[in-house]
């Protein structure tokens, strides 16, 4: 690595750097679809000049629009969250075969511990099974410039490149020295390569033999690659690890001898066997999955893994000293207090809904986003979460095989950002093989939980342009729903009523419950019109505390303060509503029935 | 002063914790130090507890405090600053805002929120600087500055001058400047 003057260090997070470095790497095209811990990649690229990006609907799409521009011969970048690659699989695996033209790099940031996630797979596993390499830096630093060395590697040998990072790597800030932004080495033109692009048998037949050339220059590439490095140390002890495992293990063994791994896939196996060969006793750390572990034993190089790392969670210097029993573990214990879950916002459109769906008696069927915090209580209005479009299947399926007994028993809840991702092909499956359901469009206008990325319903782009607004109720009918209907649904009344209609026709239905988030720019430069609680009216029958809006909240009475107040003594308390809080959403107002909710000025 | 330490930095999302630390990180980085911060982002916020991760000497690896390892913690609510016990240790010294913001299990009356909370931390041995970020904060005349108070009162721990911070929050903050340096002070007077 290049020395640098202060003056060209930079305090930035690892998905700050990957932006940074991309740009100062020519890169001119981007693609994604937003998911922790990745989002942040793009909406910092597509503030630097002379770049493209977009939010594709989904990550399979994203990789498809990189696999072109690469084609074209541009320097491409395409990122997602671990899941995402899932869906990205597909042009992954073949994309191995094409290769490329112009640099391809596919930031793929996984999320061990799952802070914000629905699984913690390890994708260091698809390096693997789809035969491309990897590369995984330890922080922000390594990570733009290892992302440089990526598109270097892309090139030279015919490969779209992996780089992986985690939660810690992604968001994490430190120093970082930056540099200039240089061309790709390639020419922009349409170049046909039908041998190469073109993946019928025969072509795959000779792409699937360039691959194994390809590896095995690789394998020997990676041997001599300066982020694949031994820190030499105490000799009884070395370690193997890669990552963020790096940094804790450098943490926790200071003087030991360590063989840092940058290529994740393909592995360095001389270096490997030769660093074995220097130190007593071989332990590999790295989180979850013991994947440079099953590889360097495949070898039959002896070593420590996973019978004492965990494979489960992330790690920290301390979980490592205390694997290897050089900690005692000994640290106060947590105190029982009253845990705080992540909450719907106050004026969230999605607890009215949530609110009258959890009182009717059906399957809820739901799917990945803010709303899935509608399965917290008191809503506790979700019964299944799997994967991003779900919703949509599993209602299907479950009306299948329910048949007459899951008539009008089954919904399926999405938002439109997870709806434009893989909810249209699931919609189009319940109406070619007639389903029942009804599937409820959460529709607020925007990719809110990943913090307000538009798409393709939102009427702009990532680089702030105007664009087309998609009609959802619309592509509805088009796909063939007959009974397709937009409710407001902070209209708790009229939306229970829809509800009900449409859950019991015996046909397939869509209800668009459309309503924008209250955290968009211009919803918050809305005047409000707070809400308060006439203490004279209120009876504390709790009806509006079972919305589970963070504005309201119960204050208790005794037998004795109720009755100073001029109470029955039997009132418990009463509903209070934070003046600083309310958004005058008025779904309170409508749960309550003794009126006793109105606006602020009036009920002081 | 320890030229190398770990502070927490704890509450409820939307309580404005990032920037006090990014405040913090920049001071220690003009200070000549190296500094490495984790945050959490997506699920964890949305009214969430979120809590932050700053270390800061001579060359920092890993960016997460281990247990017990917390030399301080800044606590922007009070439940919160109890929440994570399990990172500090005898001679933590943490700083609170006295502030309660119910969690939605309190608010719908299912739980009371703890009476005597701060006792758990000094009975173990834990130093604790209780103030009233948002009472301050009204004092100097913006109440969006309760954490720069808590900033301010951190700021007398650590191996960084009073000059260096208000030079930071001159080229940091975008708005109120004067007022988010009247809080500051505030803040520094509590903990001198």
């Amino acid at each position: 690595m290049t020395k640098v003057s202060a003056k060209n260090k930079q305090w930035l997070s690892g998905n700050e750097a990957i932006a940074r470095g991309a740009w100062e790497a020519g890169v001119t095209v981007a693609s994604g679809y937003p998911g922790t811990p990745s989002t942040e990649i793009l909406e910092n690229l597509c503030t630097y000049d002379d770049v493209y990006t977009e939010w594709a609907p989904n990550e399979k799409v994203a990789l498809e629009v990189g696999l072109g521009a690469s084609f074209a011969g541009a320097r491409v970048l395409v990122t997602m969250k671990h899941v995402g690659l899932n869906v990205a699989a597909d042009p992954l695996f073949t994309a191995a075969y094409t290769g490329v033209r112009g640099g391809i790099v596919i930031i793929t940031a996984d999320d061990p511990e799952m802070h914000s996630s629905q699984n913690e797979q390890d994708n260091r596993n698809y390096a693997f099974a789809a035969k491309l390499p990897m590369l995984e830096p330890s922080d922000p630093a390594e990570a733009l410039e290892m992302l440089k060395e990526a598109f270097a590697i892309s090139e030279e040998f015919d490969t779209p490149v992996l780089l992986r990072t985690t939660t810690r790597v992604a968001h994490v800030k430190g120093m970082v020295p930056t540099g200039k932004r240089k061309k790709g080495p390639v020419a922009v033109a349409i170049e046909k390569m039908p041998a190469k692009f073109v993946m019928l048998p025969g072509n795959a037949r000779v792409r699937r033999r360039a691959i194994a050339e390809r590896m095995a220059r690789l394998s020997t590439y990676v041997e001599s690659f300066s982020g694949n490095r031994v820190e030499k140390g105490d000799k009884k002890l070395g370690f193997i690890t890669g990552g963020i495992s790096y940094l804790y293990v450098k943490e926790a063994f200071p003087k030991a001898s360590v063989l840092k791994i940058a290529t994740t896939w393909p592995l360095p196996f001389n270096l490997i066997r030769d660093f074995a060969g220097q130190v007593d006793e071989l332990i590999i750390v790295e989180e979850l999955d013991p994947f440079l572990e099953i590889h360097i034993k495949a070898k039959g190089i002896a070593c420590t893994g996973k019978e004492k790392i965990p494979a489960m969670g992330e790690l920290n210097p301390f979980i490592i000293k205390k694997a290897l029993g050089l900690e005692s573990g000994e640290v106060f214990a947590p105190v029982d207090i009253p845990p705080r879950p992540p909450n719907l916002c106050p004026g969230c459109p999605h607890r009215g809904f949530f609110y009258s769906l959890a009182q009717l008696d059906v399957f809820i069927s739901g799917d990945i986003g803010c709303y899935t915090l509608g399965f917290l209580p008191p809503l506790s209005a979700m019964d299944s979460c799997v994967c991003m479009g779900a919703s949509i299947g599993v209602a299907h399926g479950m009306d299948k095989a329910l048949g007459e007994q899951g008539k009008g028993k089954t919904v399926a809840v999405i938002g439109d950002s997870t709806f434009m991702h893989s909810g249209i092909t699931g919609l189009i499956n319940m109406v070619y093989n007639k389903s029942v359901s009804t599937v409820i469009i959460l529709d607020n206008r925007i990719t809110a939980m990943t913090g307000h990325q538009p798409n393709p319903a939102s009427g702009n782009t990532l680089m702030g342009e105007p664009a087309n607004t998609i009609n959802l109720e619309e592509l509805c009918r088009a796909i063939g729903v007959k009974h397709v209907r937009t409710v407001n649904p902070h209209d708790i009344k009229e939306s229970k009523k829809v509800l009900q209609e449409e859950i019991e026709r015996p046909e397939t239905s869509v209800i668009i419950a459309q309503a924008p988030c209250i955290l968009l720019p211009e919803e918050r430069r809305r005047p409000k019109t707070p809400l308060a609680v006439a203490l004279d009216k209120c009876t504390g029958c709790t009806s509006c505390l079972r919305l589970g809006c963070p504005a309201i909240s119960w204050v208790p009475l005794t037998a004795a303060e109720a009755k100073k107040l001029g109470k029955k003594e039997k009132q418990k308390g009463y509903s209070r509503i934070s003046l600083e809080m309310c958004n005058g959403c008025g779904q309170c107002l409508a749960v309550c029935k003794f009126k006793a909710i109105g606006k602020a000025e009036d009920n002081k | 002063m320890k030229p190398s330490g770990n502070i927490l930095f704890c509450g409820v999302g939307g309580q404005g914790i990032l920037l006090a630390s990014e405040i913090t990180a920049f001071a220690l980085l003009a200070s000549g130090l190296d500094a490495k911060k984790s945050e959490v982002h997506g699920m964890a916020q949305r009214g969430g507890s979120v809590v932050a991760h700053l270390r800061y000497g001579k060359k920092v690896y890993s960016p997460l405090i281990d247990p017990g390892q917390a030399d301080f913690s800044v606590a922007f609510e009070t439940m919160e600053a109890v929440r994570y016990l399990p990172f500090l240790h005898k001679g933590s010294k943490v700083i609170v805002n006295t502030h309660q913001i119910p969690p939605p299990i309190v608010a719908t009356g299912k739980m009371v929120y703890p009476a005597d909370l701060l006792a758990e931390l000094t009975s173990r041995g834990i130093t604790v600087y209780p103030l009233d970020g948002f009472s301050i904060a009204k004092g100097v005349g913006e109440v969006r500055t309760a954490n720069l108070v808590l900033v301010g009162a951190l700021s007398t721990f650590l191996p960084v001058t009073e000059e260096v911070f208000l030079d930071v929050l001159k080229k940091r903050i975008p708005k109120k400047l004067e007022e988010n340096i009247a809080a500051f002070k505030e803040g520094r007077k509590i903990t001198a």
